[in-house]
């Protein structure tokens, strides 16, 4: 502790070029802690997904419907315990760029598929008895300020319906069991989404998602709704609720890869910079770090002094973190129904802080290893 | 009592035996010092003249552990530092050596006192025994009120002093001054040398000084001229005629 004073003294040597490098930390970090989050997100389906669910898509794509008879075909399967089926609406509210997920939904069943989502037991009750009516997700109530009672109209270019939109009551709000849980989706009633539509999309569903009693059944029962359903006109492919949202996420790219390979350009980027700060910062003071040497402090405690200095730099970029704390929810609010929820978790956090050790320590070690080797004659010499 | 014959007088606080330094520059060894003997006792001042690259420098970093002899010993109070590994030299450094330069070579970063704590860090002494310390070794050299100014906003003789502040503030066995005056106006340089007369006369402490200047030359207890491969003693205090006393080879070079 005695030498923190010298080593914050060397860092505020010259304040604009401390400025600047722990500026570039603290946008790099940023950077990282937004990545991570993204990444998080687009991959957090297969975390928050009910090992207990299963998806039946219809085999050639989810665009594609399957009838709404396999309902109670499926739930004839031993181990099935209940089916709940969802369409997607694909609607958006008074202008296109107020976009969010939209699902018509099976309320029968909806509810005991999906307990995470909470609905208060007298808004679901409203919503039963109401054609009309509709449950939205606590973010998306938050993003355009809407309250219960309000009624809302919705326009979708789909299923014949272009030229007129459909009016919704909201009567009630769901929130999720967990931070992670989507709560962005506006889920309509199916009856009377299918008065709107044409006669041939009455009896046709947008997928199904089936809750099994038990997880280990899983593979017998998604091989048997498929072997029913083989070499008909609507043949199906189901798969574990995790391997749905994996296949999900892939058609969006392998955003896993691209995320990593910025973070990595980002990061070596951050390394050359910081490192060459590090070096023009100790051969500036060649001569000084030669005086130290003389009067008695070690090769190891001046390569201690450099690499304290890479380290403070980098931990004071950690702001960058803290501004991802305080931004990113911002922005989830702002991109709400656009990106899954945006949460900066602890892990990431953690990983932020890890990944500015590294590169503090990396950026110092040459600079404070030649710091360390240096003569103190030839040190001496340089003015 | 200063000796170069290498005979040496029994208890002598710096000894150096046959000392050889050879630089090598490209394909060419360069002897700088060869066969140099030197005795230096307790509280002698001893102030070493001679050309630019007559080695005057590389002698003084020699006897200070800087740097270390091609051929030959060294011994400070007993403790032979020649064979010393680099740690324990840095070490021995810490608490035997003064150093002052002509440059002063203070942080700049660092205000006069926390310059003169410097050596004190490297000790066990708690955070007020070193503020004692420091504020006796600054009341010492007369800047007991400027002591937080940073060096930038000293004189270059007061800047000095806090170097001689920070020489002499772990009570180092002796202290090494490469060209103390250099860069100082005559009066600041008086001021200086008046300080190192002191620290000699009053608190005993042994000087070996480096300088182009015969005005601060003449101000040590004993001169010696290092040129052409002769290491010469000249005007000794008590009047001992000049002498000149071989083993000192000394070539041109650093």
């Amino acid at each position: 502790m005695k030498f923190s004073g010298l080593i914050l003294a060397n860092l505020l040597r010259k304040k604009a070029r401390l400025v600047l490098t722990v500026g570039s930390f603290a946008v790099a970090l940023f950077l990282f802690a937004l990545l991570g989050v993204v990444s998080d997100a687009f991959n957090r389906g297969a975390d928050i997904v009910s090992a207990n669910r299963l998806v039946t898509i219809n085999r050639t794509s989810i665009i594609n419907t399957i009838p709404l008879s396999y309902r109670n075909e499926i739930l004839r399967i031993p181990g099935v315990s209940y089916v709940t089926h969802d369409t997607w609406f694909g609607g958006v509210y008074q202008d296109p760029k107020n976009f969010f997920p939209q699902f018509v939904i099976d309320p029968e069943n909806q509810r005991q598929v999906f307990p995470e989502l909470i609905v208060p037991d007298d808004q679901w009750n409203t919503f039963l008895k109401d054609r009309q009516g509709a449950i939205v997700g606590a973010s998306t109530m938050e993003r355009f300020g809407w309250k219960v009672g309000d009624r809302i109209p919705i326009t979708t270019t789909l299923y014949g319906l272009q030229d007129k939109a459909l009016e919704f009551n909201i009567d009630g709000v769901y929130h999720g069991a967990k931070p992670e849980d989507d709560t962005t989706q506006f889920w309509l009633q199916w009856e009377y989404f299918k008065e709107s539509v044409p006669a041939s999309l009455q009896g046709q569903v947008g997928w199904y998602t089936i809750r099994i009693a038990n997880p280990d059944d899983a593979p017998r029962i998604a091989k048997s709704i498929d072997n029913m359903y083989l070499n008909s006109p609507y043949e199906t492919r189901t798969e574990t609720e995790s391997a749905f949202a994996e296949g999900w996420v892939k058609q969006f790219g392998n955003i896993k890869f691209l995320i990593l390979s910025i973070g990595t350009v980002v990061f070596f980027t951050l390394l050359l910079v910081t490192g060459n700060t590090m070096a023009i910062s100790v051969r500036e003071r060649t001569n000084e770090l030669g005086v130290l040497k003389a009067i008695g402090f070690s090769d190891r405690t001046v390569l201690v002094f450099i690499l304290g200095e890479s380290m403070a730099i980098a931990l004071a970029g950690c702001v960058g973190l803290l501004l991802a704390l305080v931004a990113i929810p911002e922005l989830s609010r702002v991109m709400a129904g656009l990106l899954p929820p945006l949460l900066v978790t602890a892990k990431t956090l953690a990983y932020g802080v890890a990944a500015a050790l590294v590169v503090g320590f990396a950026s110092g070690i040459l600079p404070a290893y030649g710091a360390m080797r240096m003569r103190v004659v030839n040190a001496l010499r340089r003015v | 009592m200063v000796q170069v014959d290498g005979i040496g007088a029994a208890g002598s606080l710096i000894q150096a035996r046959g000392l050889d330094k050879t630089y090598r520059r490209g394909n060419e060894d360069i002897d700088v010092l060869q066969g140099l003997n030197l005795d230096v006792g307790k509280g002698d001042f001893v102030a070493f003249m001679g050309p630019s690259g007559s080695g005057k420098t590389t002698l003084l970093n020699l006897l200070g552990g800087l740097d270390v002899p091609t051929r030959g010993t060294i011994s400070v109070a007993g403790d032979e530092i020649t064979h010393m590994s680099r740690g324990k030299l840095t070490d021995w450094r810490a608490r035997h050596v003064g150093f002052i330069f002509q440059m002063y070579n203070l942080i700049p970063v660092l205000t006069a006192f926390q310059n003169v704590e410097l050596p004190l860090l490297l000790t066990k002494l708690s955070k007020a025994e070193r503020r004692r310390h420091v504020e006796t070794a600054l009341f010492i050299v007369g800047l007991g009120e400027r002591m937080h100014h940073y060096p930038r906003q000293l004189s270059g003789g007061q800047e000095q002093r806090v170097a001689i502040a920070r020489a002499i503030v772990a009570d180092p066995t002796f202290l090494l001054c490469d060209e103390p005056t250099g860069d100082l106006d005559r009066k600041s340089a008086d001021e200086v040398m008046d300080l190192i007369k002191r620290l000699v006369a009053e608190y005993g402490k042994t000087v070996l000084m480096v300088t182009h200047d015969p005005l601060v030359a003449r101000q040590a207890n004993t001169t010696l001229h290092l040129d052409k491969g002769v290491l010469v003693e000249a005007g000794a205090r008590q009047g001992a005629v000049e002498a000149v006393v071989r083993q000192g080879a000394i070539a041109g070079g650093v």
